[in-house]
């Protein structure tokens, strides 16, 4: 059995005892193949030294076995990696940052514990995915849609902490944007409700997530701060219909003109649907250098068709644009409809994503997995086109003069103001090729910074590296949030290392 | 042993109606990429694999046994991460390969 780094077999064994009596010894994992189970199929590292594994697994089903679990751990400072479904995958899966935690593992706090449609919210536990959330209001035949991510199988609670975007209207593609009152369990074992939760009886935790004093959700976020086990998701009405146009130019200057609109209908929530840049590809040909935006708006039909109105005129005052309109698809689906739409953006989960990188005439030797190198760039038509040439210039030197498989950049729209520029990197078994796409991967980390953009979240083993290009003030930032870990959570056995905040006794010198 | 419960679980299905139900684990876990048609990455990823040999369709096949089926859970393939315990527990995998290893007898 693997012994956690920095824990005495004594003290690793009471807490083995402790965690068995608060949730079953069926729960608590410690042989080679049931931890196997928790390694990041994605990993970088994968059957290399370096890789993060875990040196066991605990799996409590309330927030009272979390509390006895937290506490036992924190007694004997056993480190512990929380994990909501744990598909968390291109960022470490289920795998913990600091290799040798036990992994806390919260699927089974898999209750939908409320869904309400007048007022438009859920609250939920750790373990439910978007696929549990979906089927839940869709048996109870709710009028609410959720806003699903790419894979459906992920955690609500888990891709909003991590800081995951969906595909539905504006006020909810930002997952962590869009939620409404916690319930964290603390280092020490204590429960902490936020927002209107800390109101004893409260009838309006997920109306209002202000609630009175300081707002603390924001440090619950890409943190180890504490224990999510509850958290309120505001929900989106059905719209009645959802039409999408595109706008398109073949002068590759014309991105400037073009996002400022577009900036212009969203900011003005004229655009309110799920946006997509496309073009600009590396490749050869004309069509290279022509760009094309999707324009999708949701609401009621003859408003929506009013406000498409709207965006066809200031589009196509732009010279050489070109609108096309698409179809109209009301809602519900019908059968017809639902075979070619793309179910994201009608809050139906689905896994189809995957397909993307699987196996396909294209792609007949993948790799298996994949990580992302994903920057964020103003929204603006200058930063589209300095990005580019960025890319161009640079691929070569980063890949050592090999093609490496990398993909990129595909310009996501998801967050209004913002362009997340993805660079995708394949990851497989060949270790010789892994540590070449690692040192890719940090090459672009380290260019992009010297222009001023880093990454919004980063896979578990290149956290260090990009928590360090976000240096002002000779790293401030980081000094603060080592602060605050030091103090609640003294011992440092929560998620050492997650986003590259780390405990007192872990921390480099 | 374990391979025996698996085939007791294989051959007796009706025996364990009071556990896990086998179709009930298939369609939340594995439908989602392996359910026949567009938009199922397993399905797309097979019908490459197989290039018409077999079916890219798992309730399709007829040459799975139980261990196979355990296998690609606990070890996955390519992008499909394999499942954990706290997903698909070892009396859901049990009933899972019983019924994806019988599914085509049904009538």
């Amino acid at each position: 059995m693997a012994l956690p780094p920095n824990v005495s077999p004594t003290d690793f064994e009471a807490a083995l005892a402790a965690w068995r009596q608060a949730v079953g010894a069926e729960w608590v994992f410690t042989s080679d193949a049931d931890i196997a189970l928790y390694r990041d199929a994605y990993s970088p590292y994968w059957g290399e030294p370096e890789e993060r594994v875990a040196s066991a697994a605990v799996a409590p089903q309330t927030l009272e076995q979390v509390q006895a679990v937290v506490r036992a751990a924190n007694q004997h400072g056993v480190p512990l990696y929380p994990i909501s479904t744990g598909r968390n995958l291109a960022y470490g899966g289920s795998a913990p940052v600091y290799s040798g935690s036990v992994v806390l593992d919260l699927k089974r706090m898999n209750r939908v514990l409320e869904v309400n449609e007048r007022n438009a919210y859920a609250l939920v536990e750790p373990g439910v995915s978007y696929f549990d959330l979906y089927d839940h209001i869709t048996k109870a035949n709710l009028d609410v849609w959720i806003d699903p991510p790419d894979p459906g199988w992920g955690s609500v609670i888990g891709n909003a902490l991590d800081g995951g975007a969906g595909w539905t209207a504006s006020p909810f593609r930002d997952h962590f944007g869009s939620h409404c009152g916690m319930e964290v369990v603390l280092a020490n074992g204590e429960v902490v409700r936020t927002g209107m939760g800390a109101l004893p009886n409260s009838k309006s935790w997920q109306h209002n997530r202000w609630g009175f004093g300081p707002w603390v959700d924001g440090l619950f976020r890409q943190s180890n701060f504490g224990v999510v086990t509850k958290m309120g998701f505001y929900l989106m009405p059905r719209p009645e219909a959802l039409m999408s146009a595109t706008a398109s130019s073949a002068r590759d200057e014309d991105i400037v003109p073009m996002l400022d609109v577009l900036n212009l209908l969203e900011n003005q929530h004229v655009v309110n649907g799920s946006t997509a840049l496309f073009g600009g590809a590396a490749g050869p040909g004309p069509q290279s250098s022509a760009w094309t935006v999707t324009v999708p708006i949701y609401g009621p039909e003859e408003v929506v068709r009013a406000q498409m109105r709207y965006a066809k005129a200031k589009f196509t005052a732009i010279p050489g644009v070109n609108f096309l309109e698409g179809e109209l698809f009301r809602t519900p689906l019908s059968p017809q409809a639902l075979a070619r739409v793309r179910l994201v953006n009608f809050g139906i989960p689905n896994l189809s994503t995957f397909a993307m990188l699987g196996r396909s005439p294209t792609n007949p030797q993948p790799a298996g997995g994949h990580i992302d190198f994903s920057p964020i760039v103003p929204r603006t038509g200058e930063s589209v086109l300095e990005f580019k040439r960025f890319y161009n210039e640079n691929l070569s030197k980063v890949s050592g003069g090999e093609n490496l498989g990398i993909l990129g950049p595909v310009y996501m729209t998801c967050w209004d103001r913002t362009l997340v520029c993805l660079i995708m990197f394949p990851i497989g078994r060949d270790q010789v090729r892994n540590a070449k796409i690692r040192a890719a991967f940090e090459g672009w980390v380290h260019l992009a910074a010297e222009r001023g953009w880093a990454e919004y979240r980063a896979p578990a083993v290149f956290q260090d590296l990009v928590a360090d290009t976000y240096s002002y003030n000779n790293h401030s930032l980081r000094r603060l949030r080592e602060t605050i870990k030091d103090a609640v959570d003294p011992k440092g056995i929560l998620s050492a290392g997650r986003y590259g905040v780390w405990p007192r006794h872990l921390r480099k010198v | 042993m374990k391979y025996v419960l698996l085939l007791m679980a294989a051959l007796c299905p009706a025996a364990h109606a009071a556990g896990p139900d086998g179709k009930a684990v298939y369609e939340h876990w594995c439908a989602p990429c392996h359910a026949p048609g567009p938009g199922h990455p397993g399905t797309q990823s097979l019908q490459f694999k197989y290039q018409g040999k077999l079916s890219p369709v798992l309730l399709e096949r007829t040459d799975l046994a139980p261990q196979v089926v355990s296998v690609f859970v606990r070890q996955g393939v390519l992008l499909m991460a394999p499942f954990r315990k706290t997903e698909i527990t070892d009396a859901d995998l049990a009933a899972l390969s019983a019924y994806v290893t019988t599914h085509f007898k049904a009538p």
